[in-house]
């Protein structure tokens, strides 16, 4: 006979409102671990885009995510003759805020040259950028959609493509376009500027400048060569596919990651705390049930049985929700919040141990129960 | 009245004693106690409050441990050094009935499980544990409340659902603590006539320790309690 099952019967909504009250803060926790790994995703989501083996960037720097990066505008054309290169492109980054129908709308801008390596790596609709200038294919986190015509710098753009997916490692929808419209609206002076900067004899200046360069290699070809050939030119630094993933993933979101790492570790410790309070005073309120069943003589495990397997499913049923409800409304999150199975299974696991431990305030209170108690008024 | 005197008896307690905490603060809770109690026999623990009786009561229960004297319950000596915690519930289990003020039902159990669920402690299968739960509630004229769950129950109802509880494995020993408090004149006296019953059929040991005068004339004797002391046994 389930003396757990029979007493969870009896209270049957008591118990399935404190499961959902769990079941939300489980919710939580989950969440923020959506939000890590939405957060590294994002983050790598643009590094690996371009689909390349080798990143060029100014000598000194980590660019061009962590750290600012401007390299001459004739870069990619010395690495694309480096030995094992099969392809390079230039690619400039930048965030930039503009309207669109008068919201303010954050975007961080690509450019690359079509055809080369650095643009969006799958057009989910519409088309790749056709024309030199003043196209534009965008994200459809960023609420545009085809044929729309944004206003960036003193251009305006139409978007002939959609992309999924594509964010910057704060969240910001990515937009791409041509080098040359990119390198127009990251360096080129306003008119104001530019008409200082030809009074004081300083010239328009250049706005053949990127970034980086991204390069492909053949298949033989090693990623770390092909990088120390890069570093000979001492004005150049270099780094592999995995050195900028790492870069972007320890340095651009550990802060981040460290947040949420100590965020989602109070949550779990609240978590066995309520769960432990929640036991606790389940086993107060069977205190006469208890001392009634060690006098007719049931053994220390059977109460031990009915505290702990009411502990596990309380955990079980509140993770259940929690995942349930989390994977429910995930999508309408502002950020990508990414569940990943192994995830679930951690939390899930981990959510089994608190209440295996937090029952054992519980378990305390029951075993310490004085089956006199059972006797008089 | 009966009383299967000259049997061995099914409880013996010899000059035991009970002191709660020392010194300035020690209690005597029972000093130098000693009483039989026969197969068949329905005894009646009396005493003011503070008395010593629910101490009493503890002690042959198996719950409390006494300072002093010797416990006998049929015929096997208990604290006698060789008992640990485990054997005391199991003798529990097997040879002792508890009965209540208040029957204790376990809320969250119909009346069959509650009392199938003391013999599925003592390790029978479900199915027979409540087959015999079942003969148990027709004995006691409560078959048909079989699926009642206790807070349904009348508090006689209750009660015999409680005393079906405590007979399931056969006890040798009931020990009952006011187990007439809360019921009226009519369903008290037909509670005794139900333990006189069993005393009789299962020559089982009836203790119960009472306030409730109305069925003073049920009992084999009336041991009195004060201060912790046994004043007299009367017939």
């Amino acid at each position: 006979m389930n003396l757990a099952y029979r007493d969870v019967r009896h209270n049957l909504g008591r118990f399935l409102l404190t499961c959902f009250g769990l079941s939300l803060l489980l919710g939580v926790v989950l969440s923020m671990i959506g939000i890590y790994r939405g957060l590294v995703e994002d983050a790598l989501t643009l590094v690996r885009t371009p689909a390349v083996d080798v990143w060029v960037v100014e000598s000194g720097t980590r660019g061009p995510f962590a750290e600012a990066s401007r390299i001459p505008g004739d870069t990619r054309e010395a690495i694309a003759r480096l030995t094992g290169v099969t392809e390079a492109g230039s690619v400039t980054y930048q965030s930039v805020e503009t309207l669109l129908m008068g919201t303010k709308l954050r975007l961080y801008v690509v450019g690359y040259e079509p055809g080369r390596p650095g643009g969006p790596d799958r057009i989910t609709a519409g088309r790749p950028i056709g024309r030199s200038h003043y196209e534009m294919v965008a994200d459809r986190r960023s609420g545009l959609a085809l044929g729309d015509r944004l206003p960036l710098g003193r251009n305006t753009f139409t978007v002939v493509g959609l992309t999924d997916g594509q964010v910057s490692s704060g969240g910001d929808p990515v937009v791409y376009l041509t080098l040359l419209d990119s390198q127009k609206l990251q360096f080129e002076l306003a008119p104001p500027a530019a008409r200082r900067e030809l009074a004081r004899g300083g010239g328009q200046g250049g706005t053949d400048t990127i970034n980086a360069v991204v390069a492909r290699l053949s298949p033989n070809a090693s990623p770390e060569n092909a990088a120390n050939a890069t570093r000979r030119w001492k004005h150049l630094s270099a780094m592999t596919q995995d050195g900028q993933e790492t870069i972007l993933t320890r340095s651009v979101v550990e802060r981040a990651r460290k947040q949420i790492g100590l965020f989602t570790t109070l949550l779990l410790i609240v978590s066995a705390v309520i769960i432990a309070l929640i036991l606790y005073t389940m086993t107060m309120d069977k205190i006469r049930e208890i001392a009634t069943l060690k006098l007719i003589g049931a053994a220390d495990r059977t109460i031990i049985g009915l505290i702990l397997q009411q502990a596990l499913a309380m955990g079980a049923i509140g993770f259940g929700f929690g995942a349930l409800l989390i994977t429910t409304v995930k999508d309408y999150f502002p950020r990508r919040v990414v569940l990943q199975p192994e995830d679930g299974l951690a939390l899930g696991a981990a959510v089994l141990v608190l209440c295996v431990l937090s029952s054992a305030l519980g378990v305390r209170l029951a075993l310490r129960v004085d089956p006199a108690n059972a006797l008089g008024g | 009245m009966q009383a299967a005197a000259g049997n061995r008896p099914l409880v013996r307690v010899a000059h035991v004693s009970k002191h709660f905490g020392a010194g300035e603060t020690r209690v005597d809770a029972l000093r130098d106690v000693s009483l039989e109690v026969q197969p068949g026999q329905v005894v009646a623990l009396l005493g003011p409050s503070g008395s010593g009786k629910t101490t009493l009561l503890n002690v042959i229960g198996c719950i409390t441990e006494p300072s002093s004297g010797r416990l006998e319950l049929d015929g096997e000596a208990v604290y006698d050094g060789r008992w640990l915690r485990g054997d005391l519930r199991k003798l529990r289990l097997e040879k002792i009935g508890f009965i209540f003020q208040f029957h204790n039902l376990l809320p969250f159990l119909s009346s069959t499980d509650n009392v199938a669920v003391v013999l599925s402690l003592a390790g029978l299968g479900t199915a027979a544990a409540r087959r015999r739960a079942v003969e148990l509630l027709d004995y006691l004229e409560v078959g048909h409340r079989r699926d009642a769950m206790p807070a349904k129950l009348s508090g006689g109802e209750a009660q015999r659902v409680a005393i079906a509880r405590a007979l399931a494995n056969r006890p040798r020993i009931i020990l009952a603590d006011e187990p007439t408090a809360a019921l009226d004149s009519e369903r008290a006296r037909i509670v005794m006539d139900l333990l006189r019953k069993l005393a009789t059929e299962q020559q089982a040991a009836i203790l119960a320790v009472t306030h409730d005068e109305k069925i003073f004339d049920r009992f084999d004797h009336i041991f009195h309690l004060r201060d912790g002391r046994l004043d007299n046994q009367e017939p």
